[in-house]
């Protein structure tokens, strides 16, 4: 391997959901921890499911596998947290993973317009094609609020 | 039970707050916060009908010299299993008074951690943030969140309709306390 190719290495953690394997970028890793006590209150956002105790901080539980996979996963193994941007700031969310996670090094083909937009590349890796997810996409926060009132503001417009 | 004005606490990092339930799910509010605490039955022959479009939490409206009070629900502004209430939580500086189920404890918070941004809704009104008490998270509520600006507007509205508007302060006042 020559050294330019070997810069163009990442590291990503990989993770499971059911029976398909998604990418996250390693540097949005905060941890890996067991399934802890979930507490719920009431709330409007869809895919959050409540909020987790960690090291001192309250950290929201997103489910992601319903937009991944196209249905819920009931088990889960461990919740992945990791570090989601709102603009300026960085807040942690956990997001429930089915499996194991691991970590490697591997090259990112950037996405392209056709991808959905919480794809934010591919990496090849074990025979498998696997999406690198864009966190800031995927998870709920201000910027979808306001494109779903927006989309709610067309919708009723056109009625 | 008319509730104290709250002293200044001694510590600048601790807040008292009232822990209480609405439908099974526990929330706190800030002492500071409530005015007055009544049971529902007391206010049953004060408190008049009241009926708005689209604000099905607010059935009931009572009259307080020149002010009205408009009781929201708390189970059905939460979107909880409708519940009938038993106590009455008299919002200081608002123009709310909370229909809850009952009051678990009164106890103080040293930490209001704020809402995680991923919380991105209606929520965001609702809570001044979460706090962690004996290893449960509780969210606070905000009293100015129970009914927004258009809802009072709408219920206003409704009191005019009824006839019942005569010597209400504008919506923005500051009530009187």
């Amino acid at each position: 391997m020559t050294v330019s190719a070997e810069l163009e290495l990442q590291s990503f953690v990989l993770l499971r959901l059911g029976e398909r394997r998604f990418a996250v970028s390693a540097g949005q890793i905060a941890e890996l921890v067991s399934p802890s006590r979930i507490f719920r209150f009431p709330h409007r956002t869809p895919k959050l499911e409540g909020v987790i105790l960690r090291r001192g901080r309250i950290v929201p539980i997103c489910d992601v596998s319903e937009m991944l996979l196209g249905k819920r996963l009931t088990s889960r193994r461990f919740y992945l947290i990791a570090v989601r941007n709102y603009g300026p700031q960085r807040e942690w969310v956990a997001m429930p993973v089915t499996g194991e996670c691991e970590l490697i090094n591997a090259e990112m083909i950037a996405a392209v317009e056709s991808d959905a937009p919480h794809v934010a590349g591919w990496l090849s890796h074990g025979g498998e094609v696997i999406e690198v997810l864009n966190l800031d996409a995927l998870t709920p926060g201000p910027e979808q609020a306001l494109a779903g009132s927006a989309a709610a503001g067309r919708a009723e417009a056109r009625l | 039970m008319r509730l104290a004005a709250p002293v200044k606490p001694s510590s600048a990092k601790t807040e008292q707050i009232i822990l209480f339930r609405v439908s099974g799910q526990l929330f706190a509010i800030s002492s500071a916060s409530v005015q007055e605490v009544r049971s529902a039955d007391s206010i049953s022959g004060a408190a008049t009908d009241i009926s708005a479009p689209g604000i099905r939490k607010v059935r009931h409206v009572l009259r307080r010299g020149d002010r009205s009070l408009f009781i929201v629900n708390g189970a059905m502004h939460f979107g909880l299993h409708a519940a009938e209430g038993t106590l009455l939580f008299v919002l200081r500086k608002t123009r709310t008074a909370l229909l809850i189920d009952g009051i678990e404890k009164m106890t103080s918070m040293t930490r209001l951690q704020a809402l995680p941004l991923s919380f991105c809704h209606e929520e965001r009104q609702w809570y001044r943030g979460l706090t962690a008490l004996d290893q449960a998270v509780i969210p606070v509520v905000q009293p100015e969140g129970f009914l927004s600006s258009e809802e009072l507007a709408l219920l206003d509205a409704a009191l005019l309709q009824m006839g019942n508007s005569d010597g209400e302060a504008p919506e923005g006042e500051n009530p009187t306390p």
